[in-house]
């Protein structure tokens, strides 16, 4: 009867994140030269499918109530392998793909166990790991370099039926078979518990371990499909550090944008990926207007202080101060 | 139910955290169909009793059977799996998600490995009607519904496990009369379906109603166990109290008209949780607020405080009208007001810092000069406070949290007493700390009155309500519905009026069936 408005209110910073997108994406679009084309369509998924990889890797761990600074590096570490192993017969080209995916996972996996067992704070962990990440990318591409199977890479980074940017399929793909079943499983349930109050999650015999391995683990796993569609976009692989940084810093703001609580408990990955086109479009509106890319970091950043200034509105309903501190 | 074997047996079990002892060889016996009163003070070791139950806590020493079988639980879990499931007084909801996700949270319906949200929705209607609670929508958060609503999930909650014991702490203090008697019709029917039912509360009149069997708990102690009915009241009380508490308490000056008043409000209200108090408090007395938890008292003592926004009323200092806006306001200048908080750990310290630190926090712009701390004065004003409220540390530079929980009790208070208030509102101070200091805190509050103070005392004690207070304010539903005045401060006219019996003719719980 009114569960539609229960669904709503559930959904509403997803839906938050969707309006800002599409607004800003009219205003980029309708103030491109070339306008509303498959081209500036494609262009533009290509860019933003990145950050969103990434963003939703980050959103899987914000869940839990921690925040992951090393997903910039697993993808910048995934890029350099991707530009090594992604590459020759079809056979082998499959073989790469799983090694870079394993070694995502692998790195995700590493976060989880160091905050989960090893009980350190994730802020700090995750500065250490992503610091050894970035080293291993660097001994792999002390220079830029490297390439990839190019007809993959054409394949995922072109379009379908000469309308559908290929990069926006993988990802509804990847949404469906990532995040949506970890979403409705379980274990995402005790990730997002955890996030919310870890101790009523633990009195109820929730399995929060491993439902945050879970998390951390899959992060791992989304920002390595995202170094791998950045090497199919590039063709090479490189060790970037302020590239690497950028991402994971981005990847914060992309998750905010798309009404995920960095106090955990509370969002989606789809709210983040809009979050993270949202972001993208907001970087590139400048260069429609031909205002000097000099303007770039000033507008994005007082755009995105708007955006998140949204979500601050509550505040002012609070009638006991002490609730401002929860 | 004579003669039937024990579902579960406890025996010999002991506890202690730090050098407090919470249980000291404890036993009891729990059999099926029928339900089981647990007796006994706050303190008194109900609590870590069921913690150790629920596996919550393990305990030091002693041995768990059920079904004749030893058994240990490692987590909640493992308790939830052998069919004994708790409703805890602290909730255990998860406020971000919804009701339905909170029913089902410790085993969800699955189909093909994702939660099944059909049945999920079922089995929480389910569980929702089975408690008497369907007016509860499925998909609502948990943090959007008032606490009697969320008790009403625990509840529900706690069946959707379909547990063979189910234990009840203080599960009612938090809802509403109809929501009683709707919790005691699902409690009888449990026990006719066979469960067995541990229920623990401070009113004595639910017990008579609900209870086979009692067992009162006194100093970590399992005191007595006896049929339900066989005891008078007041025999019961004596059981729990035990003969030795009534000395602990300072002598009363008794009332001094000619003192003025300092504190005075007139028709508060706020939101729903304070409804049109007013009350005044005079230099040198100490008033309590009684009543059941949560009963807005809290709310009452941070609105005097200047935390609550959106404020209805009139606050009056020495007879003149002040708005207080903020806890900064009410400690300054000539209102000089000081608010001891109830969880020391999130609103009275900061755990890891050091007790010196902790210590000036509240006076830091008096012991100040130019904006740097005159480190002299602080030793001063520290030394003098550590010896007056005899705090035991090993240093004022280690961590507060190192200290045991009737010493950080001390911290707290002695870090407004640094302010030298002339107004002292106190939340429940005494919870969870050891007799002695409750000692030593009543003789402060006395000496503090003595000296001059207004002093405002809310306690889930009674007995230290009749032992520390000159009148007593009786808070029902956000509103004072007795005052209770020297010797009429008495434990029958403090559980009679917080149960609001003497209003409208009427008891929270009119309507029960037998």
């Amino acid at each position: 009867m009114k569960d539609w408005r229960y669904w709503l209110a559930e959904q509403r910073g997803t839906l938050l994140a969707f309006g800002i997108f599409i607004v800003m994406f009219a205003i980029y679009s309708g103030n491109h030269p070339a306008g509303f084309t498959a081209n500036v369509v494609q262009t533009a998924a290509n860019k933003g499918v990145l950050l969103a990889f990434v963003a939703m890797a980050q959103t899987l761990v914000v869940i839990t109530a921690g925040i992951d600074l090393s997903v910039g590096m697993i993808f910048t570490l995934t890029n350099c392998m991707a530009s090594w192993l992604v590459i020759g017969t079809g056979l082998e080209t499959a073989f790469g793909v799983l090694a870079v995916l394993g070694t995502g996972l692998l790195c995700g996996a590493v976060n989880g166990a160091i905050v989960i067992y090893g009980r350190l704070q994730p802020i700090v962990a995750t500065i250490a790991t992503g610091a050894v990440f970035f080293g291993l990318a660097l001994l792999l591409r002390p220079v830029p370099g490297g390439s990839v199977n190019e007809d993959l890479a054409d394949f995922l980074t072109g379009r379908f039926f000469g309308v559908v940017p290929a990069s926006l399929v993988a990802l509804l793909v990847i949404v469906l078979v990532v995040w949506v079943p970890f979403s409705r499983s379980e274990f995402g349930r005790a990730a997002y518990a955890a996030g919310s109050s870890e101790t009523a999650a633990y009195m109820s015999g929730v399995p929060i371990r491993r439902g945050k391995f879970l998390a951390y683990t899959l992060a791992g796993l989304l920002a390595a499909i995202g170094g791998l569609f950045l090497t199919f976009f590039t063709y090479t692989g490189e060790a970037a550090y302020a590239s690497g940084n950028a991402y994971t810093l981005f990847s914060i703001a992309a998750v905010v944008l798309g009404g995920v609580s960095l106090f955990g408990g509370k969002g989606s990955a789809i709210g983040a990926i809009f979050g993270a086109l949202a972001f993208r479009t907001i970087g590139d509106l400048l260069f429609v207007f031909d205002f000097d890319p000099l303007w770039q970091p000033l507008f994005q950043g007082v755009i995105l202080l708007i955006a998140v200034s949204l979500g601050a509105f509550a505040l002012f309903r609070v009638r006991n101060r002490l609730e401002w501190f929860l | 139910m004579d003669g039937a074997a024990p579902l579960f047996r406890m025996e010999g079990i002991s506890k202690r955290y730090g050098g407090v002892r919470a249980l000291e060889k404890a036993d009891l016996t729990v059999t099926a169909g029928g339900i089981h009163a647990i007796l006994g003070e706050n303190g008194a070791g109900k609590s870590t009793l069921i913690k150790i139950m629920a596996g919550v806590v393990a305990p030091d020493e002693g041995t768990m059977t059920l079904d004749g079988r030893e058994v240990s639980f490692a987590s909640p879990a493992a308790a939830n799996q052998a069919g004994i499931v708790c409703i805890f007084q602290e909730l255990s909801l998860i406020p971000e998600l919804s009701v339905a996700d909170n029913i089902v949270i410790s085993d969800p319906p699955k189909r093909i490995g994702m939660i099944d949200r059909k049945a999920q929705r079922r089995i929480a209607e389910e569980a929702l009607a089975r408690a008497g609670a369907s007016d509860i929508h499925p998909c609502a958060l948990v943090k959007d519904l008032p606490l009697s609503r969320r008790q009403m999930v625990e509840i529900a909650k706690a069946l959707a496990r379909k547990p063979r014991i189910l234990i009840l702490d203080e599960a009612t203090s938090a809802l509403t009369a109809a929501d009683v008697a709707k919790v005691f019709e699902v409690l009888k029917r449990l026990r006719s379906e066979g469960l067995a039912l541990l229920y623990i509360s401070h009113r004595m009149n639910e017990i008579a109603e609900l209870a086979d069997h009692c067992t009162v708990f006194r100093n970590g102690r399992n005191v007595a166990s006896y049929p339900a009915g066989s005891k008078s009241d007041n025999e019961v009380v004596e059981l729990m109290i035990g003969r030795e508490y009534s000395h602990i308490f300072p002598p009363k000056l008794g009332p001094n008209a000619a003192a003025t008043t300092v504190l005075e409000a007139r028709n508060l209200s706020w939101a729903d949780r304070l409804d049109n108090i007013s009350l005044s408090v005079r230099a040198g007395e100490v008033v309590g607020l009684g009543g059941l938890d949560g009963q807005g008292q809290r709310e009452l003592l941070l609105a005097f405080f200047g935390v609550l926004r959106g404020l209805s009323g009139e606050i009056l200092i020495d007879g003149k009208p002040v708005s207080i806006s903020s806890p900064t306001a009410a400690s300054h200048g000539r209102i000089g007001m000081a608010l001891i908080p109830e969880d020391r750990k999130t609103e009275g310290l900061m755990l890891p810092m050091t007790v010196r630190e902790n210590l000036s926090f509240a006076a830091l712009d008096r012991l100040s000069k130019g904006g740097i701390i005159d480190r002299a004065s602080e030793q001063r004003l520290i030394d003098d406070m550590v010896g007056l409220l005899a705090i035991k540390t090993a240093g004022l530079d280690i961590p507060v949290g190192a200290l045991s929980g009737g010493n950080q009790q001390k911290v707290v208070i002695a870090k407004w007493l640094m302010r030298q208030p002339r107004i002292i509102l106190l939340n429940d101070p005494t919870r969870g700390i050891d007799v002695g200091t409750k000692q030593e805190i009543y003789q402060l509050m006395r000496k503090l009155a003595d000296a001059g103070a207004a002093i405002l005392f809310y306690s889930t004690d009674y007995d230290e309500l009749i032992g520390c207070c000159d009148r007593v304010l009786v808070l029902y539903d956000g509103a004072v519905k007795r005052e209770l005045v020297g010797a009429e401060i008495t434990e029958h006219a403090l559980i009679a009026s917080a149960l609001n019996i003497h209003g409208e003719g009427a008891g929270p719980r009119q309507g029960v069936g037998a």
